[in-house]
């Protein structure tokens, strides 16, 4: 079996696995004030500081979530929320074209229900935000900006923003900047404080952690109106009570995938090179998407090193995946909706990529459990899954439709 | 051999997989996602293509230990069975959408897509019996009278055939929701569907009205040319319909009227008494011949000309590419537009002769 779908989620750490099973069989509410709620605390409160120190946070700029979906939703709608009540006219909200549905639909859910005005940001032909777009979005008005959202690194095709430079133009017009950062933790070097951004969103489940548990990193200075209330837990942002064993091996997943994070992502990039290149040895025509990873960008790499992206031309993405799955090749071919239906993704036709194209795509993505064996493996069978699926053609589209024009 | 099972969520294409599973076959699950918009069908049992639906075939499959997957062909049923539906009706037609779902996407689309991924059969819950005689496909009509499907399978080719799997063409329904339950299938309990998966609600004179806006037009007196009505569209009607014309005098004789022929252009809708629907001669396009043998000669059979019910001894010949029926007695209520069946009658299950679409009667 080879896993190359890391990016959906990748296998628990071991030292999270043990963090997570050594806390299940502990109690105690951390809100309760007897030893039982205070020791629960304690190891809350610890987390916190590790979350805090591995990102370049202050322990209080810490709220843990159920996720990355709730830490999107939260940044998106709570930082509207609070900036529109300072002021009215704020009621723009500036997202990427290719930002991930949590952000993309939050704000969207703004727009139709909140009088908000979404704007999305145009990108390049990698899917970047470019700080130019940025600033001309927010220069229309400035005032009435409510909050921008960009993505640290792209889900999908794994193009790299630069952070630094999008959250220092928003910080000209005293903006809140978001970004959901939840491919990049553990393989770019992401400090919050250095970013300028005031927002940041992380999922457990994608840095070697468990699944359920997440951050959102908010600055101090940045008020956020909570979605869901309650006990008032986290700062009064996001009550409920605090899942101690997640958070627990959320912190230690955090910790060992930063630490780890400089050899992992020369690794990755090195088997990542290596699968590209097996890939294009036997399929020429294949289309490698997004940005070709051979620049920096804040330091670190301009693509996701354990992202390939890549469309097969006249192929469906679901014969591919079928016939990959069973030859026991596992990858995605990017956003899957309710119903599990394949639609084009909205990334790649942001970037310009035609909707067949967009429909003839798939994403490997590696991580700490990948090998050589199993690029090996992709190697071995894409040819002639390739060769079978380009057979099969685009069964689904329209009869009379071209390949362009679909 | 390598089975791509098409499981709609329902019970009977959950048998069928079960059956090809438990035969020793290599299966796959496949759930057709045919709405345009999916999660906006939701109808609850009744349809074949909501979430609800995919995810019912999703539970089937894990118990079932087969790979399971949702393929999107909404743009090809859009296309091949609801905007020929439309048509259809507007040229004063009756069309059958399950049939041309069958010929143009479970056995067209799909199965070419799962030929070329190499399958070597589509298997599906239809009731009907298929076997190869000579070499050659043999469609017959299923074991269970109220459920026989091999009307809506009649227009299928012998290479199509040749790829078909019915594993459910030998039982009766109420033993297939038996043999769910045993195998803890959650969908034995769920109820059939009949209406049009893609009108939910079943008014289909609401959903043409919604594609077709109004095209008005006038209710004539077969025989006396006399203007009875108006009426917002040829579509609203099909030949041998009687209720719902919107005649406010009743005829003469007092005998009720039917609808005898449509004619879009005018949008003239000829209504008459039931006498008058009687025809003496079917004429069908495009016929088809499951066994790959075409018809030779004058041959006796039974012919149906609808879905349930409409058969009727006949004689039949190909006449010039056409197929020409001659029904013996009387056979009232002929639309064109849908297919007519011609069956071989045995004791084992009729045989299906062949199929064409029906173009005109006399």
């Amino acid at each position: 079996m080879s896993y190359l779908d890391h990016a959906a989620t990748t296998p628990i750490l071991p030292e999270a696995a043990a963090a997570l099973t050594g806390a299940l069989s502990a109690y105690g509410n951390a809100s309760s004030l007897h030893s039982s709620g205070r020791r629960a605390r304690r190891a809350v409160e610890e987390a916190r500081e590790s979350i805090a120190a591995a990102l370049g946070a202050r322990p209080s700029e810490v709220i843990f979530t159920s996720g990355g979906t709730e830490s999107d939703n939260l940044a998106v709608k709570g930082i509207y929320w609070a900036r529109k009540a300072a002021d009215p006219r704020r009621t723009r909200v500036l997202v990427s074209a290719v930002e991930h549905h949590a952000v993309l639909d939050a704000a969207l859910w703004l727009a139709e229900h909140d009088g908000a005005e979404v704007t999305l940001l145009e990108v390049d032909d990698f899917g970047r935000v470019h700080e130019d777009t940025l600033r001309a979005a927010i220069a229309e008005n400035p005032d009435d900006v409510a909050v921008v959202s960009v993505m640290w690194a792209n889900n999908e095709v794994g193009t790299v923003n630069p952070v630094r430079e999008l959250a220092g133009t928003c910080a000209l017009h005293g903006i809140p900047f978001h970004t959901d950062a939840v491919q990049a933790v553990g393989v770019l070097p992401v400090d919050f404080g250095r970013s300028g951004a005031g927002a940041l969103t992380l999922s457990g489940h994608k840095v070697g952690g468990p699944y359920g548990v997440g951050v959102l990193l908010l600055s101090r200075d940045v008020a956020c109106t909570p979605v869901s209330h309650g006990g008032g837990q986290e700062r009064d942002v996001r009550s409920g009570t605090l899942d101690v064993p997640a958070i627990v091996a959320l912190a230690t997943a955090v910790r060992v995938a930063t630490e780890q994070r400089a050899r992992r992502s020369t690794t990755l990039a090195r088997l990542r090179d290596d699968l590209v290149r097996a890939v294009r040895a036997v399929v020429p025509d294949a289309v490698l998407n997004g940005d070709p990873g051979e620049s920096e960008v804040d330091g670190g790499p301009s693509r996701l090193p354990g992202n390939a992206h890549f469309s097969f031309p006249g192929c469906e993405g679901d014969s591919l995946l079928m016939l990959l799955d069973a030859r026991g090749i596992e990858c995605s071919t990017g956003s899957a909706c309710t119903a599990g239906v394949a639609q084009p993704s909205h990334v790649l036709l942001a970037m310009g990529t035609d909707a067949a194209a967009a429909r003839g795509s798939l994403r490997f993505s590696l991580g700490h459990t990948s090998t050589d064996a199993d690029v090996r493996a992709l190697g071995d069978a894409i040819g002639p899954v390739v060769a079978r699926a380009r057979n099969a053609g685009l069964a689904g589209l329209r009869r009379g439709a071209s390949p362009a024009e679909v | 051999m390598r089975v791509l099972a098409a499981m709609s969520g329902g019970v009977d294409s959950a048998v069928a997989a079960a059956r090809a599973v438990e035969a020793g076959h290599d299966v796959v699950g496949v759930h057709l996602a045919l709405s345009a918009k999916p999660g906006t069908l939701r109808t609850g049992s009744r349809g074949c293509c909501t979430v609800e639906d995919a995810h019912d075939a999703r539970r089937v499959a894990d118990l079932l230990g087969i790979p399971f997957y949702v393929w999107d062909f909404a743009e090809r049923f859009t296309e091949d069975v609801v905007e020929d539906f439309v048509a259809e009706y507007a040229a004063g037609r009756t069309p059958n959408p399950c049939l041309k779902c069958n010929e143009r996407i479970k056995f067209e689309a799909l199965l070419d897509k799962a030929v070329a991924l190499g399958f070597d059969a589509v298997c599906t819950g239809h009731y009907a019996r298929l076997a190869t005689v000579d070499g050659k496909p043999e469609l017959r009509r299923a074991a269970d009278p109220d459920k026989d499907q091999s009307y809506v399978l009649a227009s299928l080719t012998a290479e199509q055939l040749a790829h078909a799997m019915f594993p459910l063409g030998g039982s009766v329904k109420s033993d297939v929701r038996a043999e769910a339950a045993e195998r803890g299938l959650a969908v034995a309990e769920k109820p059939d569907s009949y209406d049009i998966c893609f009108i939910p609600d079943g008014d289909t004179r609401a959903f043409l009205t919604g594609k077709l806006g109004t095209r008005p037009g006038t209710l004539v007196d077969d025989q006396t040319g006399a203007v009875l009505g108006v009426h917002a569209g040829v579509h609203g009607f099909t030949v041998g319909q009687r209720h719902g014309l919107g005649i406010d005098t009743p005829a003469a004789d007092g005998k009720p009227r039917y609808v005898l022929s449509l004619e879009p252009v005018r949008g003239t809708v000829r209504v008459g008494p039931a006498e008058r629907l009687a025809v003496r001669e079917i004429l069908g396009d495009r016929p088809v011949w499951p066994s790959g043998d075409p018809l030779t000669g004058t041959v006796e059979c039974v012919a149906q000309i609808r879905a349930h019910g409409g058969t009727t001894p006949a004689t039949a010949s190909l006449v010039d590419g056409r197929l020409l029926v001659h029904p013996v007695g009387e056979l009232r209520g002929v639309a064109p537009g849908q297919a007519v069946v011609l069956y071989r009658p045995d004791p084992a299950g009729d045989v299906v002769l062949g199929s064409a679409m029906i173009s005109a009667t006399g």
